[in-house]
């Protein structure tokens, strides 16, 4: 498979205003993502994790421009998404889609199947005349049958709904699918059937994935490159083997440590963190690890570290290595 | 040391709705001895936290409890009175939920609420109990308790506020502790945090837990016995070790086999099928439709729970059947 970058993201900030009393006045702000830089390649999959709060939905749906970025650059095919007008980006959101964490409240009640999965297809101009042959590719190909079409959301069960939920998103022919947490509001059983089937559809249709989960096991079984997030920063980047053999960031060590490992007999040791994630509004100078971290250094409390590259393809931000 | 502290013998807690009855734990065994973490696993909706409510008596209308026996050191609880029931809930037994945020009230101060309990179930002055209230804070983790002790619980976070929890629920030392589902709704790190304390504390007091979780990873990690539960159902019941080294019902087989993979290659094996309705479940096996091994038996009669190997309980026929 060739490699080009699919997608880039450079210096991606978002900042939401906190405002308040009856001027509505601006008295802090959100540093909710705080300047990202990632490239995703063509083809692959592209993990995201990180606690809650951390950012990784904003920056996910900043991509796509669901949320305004407040600086920064995406580049999608070498073209910047941000300096489209508003239908120039209705033509490009064709080829990128997202699916949602809740399969309940991202599918429109009073809509049933059929209807959901044909406004794309209009908006779109996907098939000329009948889209009935269309639809039921798409139900088919999410492994829903010709008796769900004509059937409204309150009639399926969570997982049956996430994958009408991402029919919504096939429909259009996207190449690149931003999946926010498709399956954490999902049981184990139903998890691995929405897990395979996202696979089988890659494998096929040849998408680009940037899957976000704080759910290590699964980002790790599903990802060709996983980025750790915390506090609207990117912390390290490498190979998702790579990163769970052998990781640098103090963060990551802490966070893969405290994954539960479903064998008794493992003897893991684990690194608790102390205290809290701190707030975004007021993060700490310097990294914003600093107060949590085992092994801080002085430079670490004034001095923001970088991304760097400091094995192939293995990009950390600390200031230890 | 092993001695059985509850033991729980076919209850069945029935809720009546319009409609038709929900038979949302139907004919549950297991024990838990002292000193033990029991894990209850199973997905949603399979009966988990209704088992817990039962132990505690907490079932509200639609739901009855209609059969069964809870024998709680050597008494059955679902016999005595309601006001012997107050006396145990809080102080024997008590209870942690899913979701802090919840749980604790928004309009008190967190020092009243920990004393609440204290003051329910001992004969203290209020100065002292303020001390144990602070004691408790302190031996949950958190720091600077006594400024923190004057508190509202949005000034928490939910890391800290399960802490809270946790010290309202061991303040009267109770010999059960059950925990449901108590770090669901948490980070990872915020998980392990309270998993540590939770595994520090039972060293300490010597309590049993009865922790009810989906997350087989936190089970493996805490539990000395598994409880495995499908559609009201407990359908293996044994050592940690064996559940997830030589499970023998093919539920518990393929709900580990579902698991994330470390290799990526590596199919994730699913379970065909859904559960069925709680409402008129099926007359055999619950898991007759879904299971890949099933016979006409399974169809038509109930397997019973069987003590197969010493200590592991299996209800199933095939396996029974193969010994």
């Amino acid at each position: 498979m060739e490699e080009f970058n699919l997608l880039e993201v450079n210096g991606l900030k978002k900042h939401f205003p906190l405002t308040g009393g009856i001027f509505r006045r601006v008295s802090g702000t959100v540093k909710a993502v705080d300047g990202v830089n990632i490239k995703i390649k063509s083809g692959e999959t592209f993990g995201l994790v990180g606690e809650s709060g951390c950012g990784k939905t904003t920056l996910g749906r900043c991509i796509l421009r669901l949320i305004e970025p407040t600086e920064g650059k995406v580049l999608f095919e070498g073209k910047s998404l941000l300096k489209l007008n508003k239908k120039e980006l209705q033509m490009f959101r064709q080829y990128m889609q997202i699916v949602f964490q809740d399969p309940y409240s991202s599918l429109d009640p009073r809509l049933t199947v059929r209807q959901t999965i044909s406004i794309p297809l209009k908006l779109y101009n996907i098939v000329k005349g009948n889209p009935e042959g269309k639809i039921l590719e798409v139900i088919r190909d999410v492994g829903l049958e010709k008796e769900h079409i004509d059937r409204y959301p309150h009639e399926f069960s969570g997982g049956q709904r996430q994958r009408i939920g991402i029919a919504r998103a096939l429909t259009v022919n996207p190449k690149f699918i931003v999946l926010d947490e498709p399956t954490s509001a999902l049981d184990v059983s139903v998890q691995a059937k929405i897990l395979n089937l996202l696979k089988h559809l890659q494998d096929e249709n040849k998408f680009t994935y940037l899957f976000i989960s704080h759910n290590l096991e699964v980002v790790r079984y599903m990802s060709d490159r996983i980025a750790v997030m915390y506090l609207g920063k990117i912390m390290e980047i490498a190979v998702g083997e790579e990163l769970f053999e052998r990781q640098f960031h103090p963060y990551t060590q802490a966070l893969l440590s405290a994954v539960p490992v479903p064998d008794p007999e493992s003897k893991k040791k684990r690194i608790l963190l102390t205290g809290d994630v701190p707030t975004p509004i007021n993060p700490p100078i310097g990294c914003n690890f600093n107060p949590r971290c085992s092994r801080v250094l002085p430079i670490c409390r004034d001095t923001e570290p970088q991304l760097r590259e400091i094995r192939k393809d293995h990009y950390v931000a600390c200031h230890l290595y | 040391m092993n001695d059985i502290l509850l033991s729980i013998r076919g209850l069945k807690t029935y809720f009546y709705t319009y409609r038709g009855i929900v038979h949302a734990v139907d004919g549950v065994e297991f024990t838990i001895n002292n000193g033990e973490v029991v894990g209850l696993v199973g997905e949603t909706g399979c009966g988990k936290s209704c088992t817990a409510l039962s132990i505690m008596r907490l079932i509200q209308d639609p739901g009855k409890i209609i059969g069964g026996e809870v024998i709680f050191r050597g008494r059955n609880l679902l016999e005595i009175s309601e006001d012997e029931m107050k006396k145990i809930r809080g102080k024997e037994i008590s209870m942690i939920f899913q979701n802090p945020t919840t749980s604790l009230n928004p309009v008190f101060k967190i020092k009243n609420q920990i004393i609440e309990t204290i003051f329910e179930h001992q004969d203290i002055k209020k100065d002292d109990a303020a001390k144990q209230a602070v004691k408790w804070l302190e031996a949950t983790g958190i720091s600077s308790p006594y400024e923190r002790i004057e508190n509202y619980p949005h000034e928490f976070s939910s890391g800290m506020q399960q802490r809270i929890m946790i010290g309202i629920a061991l303040s009267c030392n109770p010999s059960l502790l059950i925990a449901d589902e108590p770090t669901t709704a948490l980070d990872v790190t915020t998980q392990a945090q309270i998993l540590d304390l939770l595994i520090n504390l039972k060293k300490e007091y010597g309590m049993s837990i009865l922790y009810i979780t989906h997350n087989l990873g936190v089970i493996a990690e805490i539990c000395n016995k598994v409880a495995v539960m499908y559609a009201g159902k407990i359908f293996e019941f044994a050592d940690v070790i064996k559940i997830f080294k030589n499970p023998l019902h093919p539920y518990t087989e393929g709900l580990l086999r579902a698991l994330p993979k470390k290799s990526k290659v590596e199919k994730l094996q699913e379970i065909p099928g859904v559960v069925p309705p709680l409402i008129d479940p099926p007359l055999g096996c619950r898991f007759y439709s879904r299971c890949d091994k099933s016979k006409e038996i399974c169809r038509n009669a109930e397997p019973k729970m069987l003590e197969i190997e010493p200590n592991h309980f299996v209800a199933c026929h095939i396996v029974s059947k193969s010994r």
